[in-house]
């Protein structure tokens, strides 16, 4: 599976490469926009000691986390997202007679790294609050397993958008607003939010298990809304209940698929 | 290799009021053996692409069952896949932006085909579908009948032991069609593959099929040689007006 992904993904990026400039520009401009988010930031902190509670750093260090979880998975799978179209181009009923699974093919579908430019800016950001942060050594396996579970739940939150859109022709922006919402949600601490909102990411839709639950462990913070301690661990048995839901929904929605009438 | 035992295929379309179920196939059965080459006719819209999507897993049947070289195409969709080659006459399955080329090395990748094996097979299929010209072309800049010959050779490469065309012929020349026509004759006798082709040109249908079935409203009328078709209408000059009485019956 990974190797066809490795395969597939390479072939479109060959093919992209004709337009070598396009690909700078783009990944320049995705470098450049989202370091925007970075500057209003630190305009807030110019005006505030602290945001729901948080210092700068800790909030550079959630915004850097959510971001690098999210930019991966939409580079390595947002592409999922499209199926509504392929769908209607009959490309998808292509992507059905191959023997690899539809949702690989639908991932890498004109596969490009514009994305990489999202994702420098949000490693870079990360890396420059950690050594601020200073957390305790032992705390810090908490990191990488935090940035892949955030990987693992936007990808499964692109899955559900894309297997919605088997049932719903319109459904793009129903998933838009929960991966480009919960990409947005979790750059701040969710102490800026309120309570209901806070359960509703943390059982619900499993936003909260991104970096906000494993930050409060890296960070030695207490949970301002009180949670029991024990959710700061459960972010990987929370992303692969996502992960299992996303993958039945996608079956059952290719069982459902109609295809188009010519 | 077939087996298609009273399947049913519907669709809901509309909204609210104006709700309703089209039948596309209805108790439809029959069975296609090894090495036939069959024809599968019907007018538009009588539900011979819904047919053949269900042959090869992309909708699932609402009832009855399918088996396509023994495996049901709903549960078994990707192992299908390496067993059987698809054509559809009406959109490429071939990657829009490669060279033909690359789309090829891309299914000699995907199928798992030994490369000695994809060498020998692409070098006989660009032979005889005349590939040479254009390998090195990127598809969205192929004419229609360059690119049907890409996708009947990009179906081949794993050498499929059925090969299923819906509309392999719409749109060519009367060159490209004989030439098709030629391959698809040899194909069948000298590799045995099945063969099970939806047509409106019955050029084809004389040419090529032994077997002809006729599906109207989702229903199986006829299921014979071409010889019983005419003769289920004595007196007809053509293949062509023979089929139309039975479209119009
Ligand atoms: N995805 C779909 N949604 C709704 N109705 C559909 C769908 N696919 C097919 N149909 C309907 O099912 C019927 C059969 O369609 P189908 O495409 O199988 O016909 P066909 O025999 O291939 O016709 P043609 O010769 O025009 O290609 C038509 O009435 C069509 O409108
Ligand atoms: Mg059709």
């Amino acid at each position: 599976m990974v190797r066809t992904y490795l395969l597939l993904a390479w072939t479109w990026l060959r093919a992209s490469a004709q337009y070598p400039v396009s690909f700078a520009l783009m990944t320049l401009g995705s470098f450049t926009l989202t370091g925007l988010d970075v500057a209003g930031i630190w305009i807030i902190f110019e005006h505030t000691e602290s945001l729901g509670g948080f210092g700068l750093f800790e909030v550079m260090f959630l915004y850097g986390t959510s971001g690098l979880s999210f930019a991966l998975a939409d580079m390595l799978f947002g592409n999922v997202e499209r199926l509504s179209q392929h769908v209607r181009a009959g490309s998808f009923d292509t992507m059905l007679i191959r023997p690899t699974g539809a949702f690989i093919q639908m991932a890498t579908d004109r596969f490009g790294v514009q994305r990489l430019g999202r994702i420098a800016q949000a490693a870079l950001v990360l890396g420059i609050s950690l050594p601020r942060l200073d957390p305790p050594w032992s705390r810090m396996w908490m990191v990488p397993l935090m940035v892949v579970c955030g990987l693992v739940i936007f990808t499964s939150i692109f899955a559900l958008g894309g297997a919605l859109q088997f049932l719903l022709t319109d459904a793009p922006e129903v998933a838009n607003a929960f991966t480009y919402g919960g990409s947005t949600l979790t750059q701040y601490p969710l102490s800026i939010y309120g309570g209901e909102l806070v359960k509703g990411v943390t059982f619900i839709v499993p936003l909260a298990f991104v970096n906000w639950q494993p930050a409060l462990y890296v960070l030695d913070r207490q949970d301002p809304f009180g949670l029991p301690y024990w959710l700061r661990f459960v972010a990987p048995v929370a992303a692969l209940l996502l992960a299992v839901a996303a993958a039945l929904a996608w079956r059952a929605g290719i069982r459902r698929y109609r295809s188009t009438g010519s | 290799m077939i087996e298609v035992d009273r399947v049913g295929r519907s669709f809901t379309v509309g909204r609210g009021r104006a709700r309703r179920t089209v039948h596309a196939v209805r108790d439809l059965s029959f069975t296609v053996g090894a090495g036939e080459f069959v024809g599968y006719l019907g007018p538009n819209g009588a539900g011979k692409s819904t047919t053949i999507k269900m042959l090869t897993g992309i909708l699932a049947p609402t009832s009855g069952r399918v088996r396509v070289a023994g495996l049901d195409p709903t549960r078994r969709r990707t192992a299908l896949a390496r067993r059987i080659g698809v054509v559809f006459g009406q959109r490429t399955t071939l990657w829009w932006d490669l060279p033909l080329k690359d789309s090829f090395e891309l299914i000699r990748h995907l199928y798992k085909v030994d490369r000695a094996d994809f060498h020998r097979r692409l070098d006989e299929l660009a032979d005889l579908l005349d590939l040479g010209g254009f390998l090195h072309t990127p598809v969205r800049q192929l004419s229609l009948g360059q690119r049907m010959r890409g996708d009947v050779t990009a179906a081949l490469l794993h050498e499929p032991a059925v090969l299923i065309l819906d509309e392999p012929t719409i749109g060519l020349d009367v060159v490209s069609k004989v030439a098709m026509r030629a391959f698809l004759r040899r194909l069948n006798a000298e590799h045995g593959t099945t063969v099970l082709l939806t047509t409106h040109d019955l050029g084809d249908i004389e040419k090529l099929c032994r077997r002809v079935m006729l599906i109207d409203h989702g229903r199986l009328g006829f299921d014979g040689t071409v010889d019983d078709l005419r003769a289920t209408a004595p007196g007809r000059e053509s293949l062509e007006e023979v089929v139309a009485h039975l479209y119009t019956a």
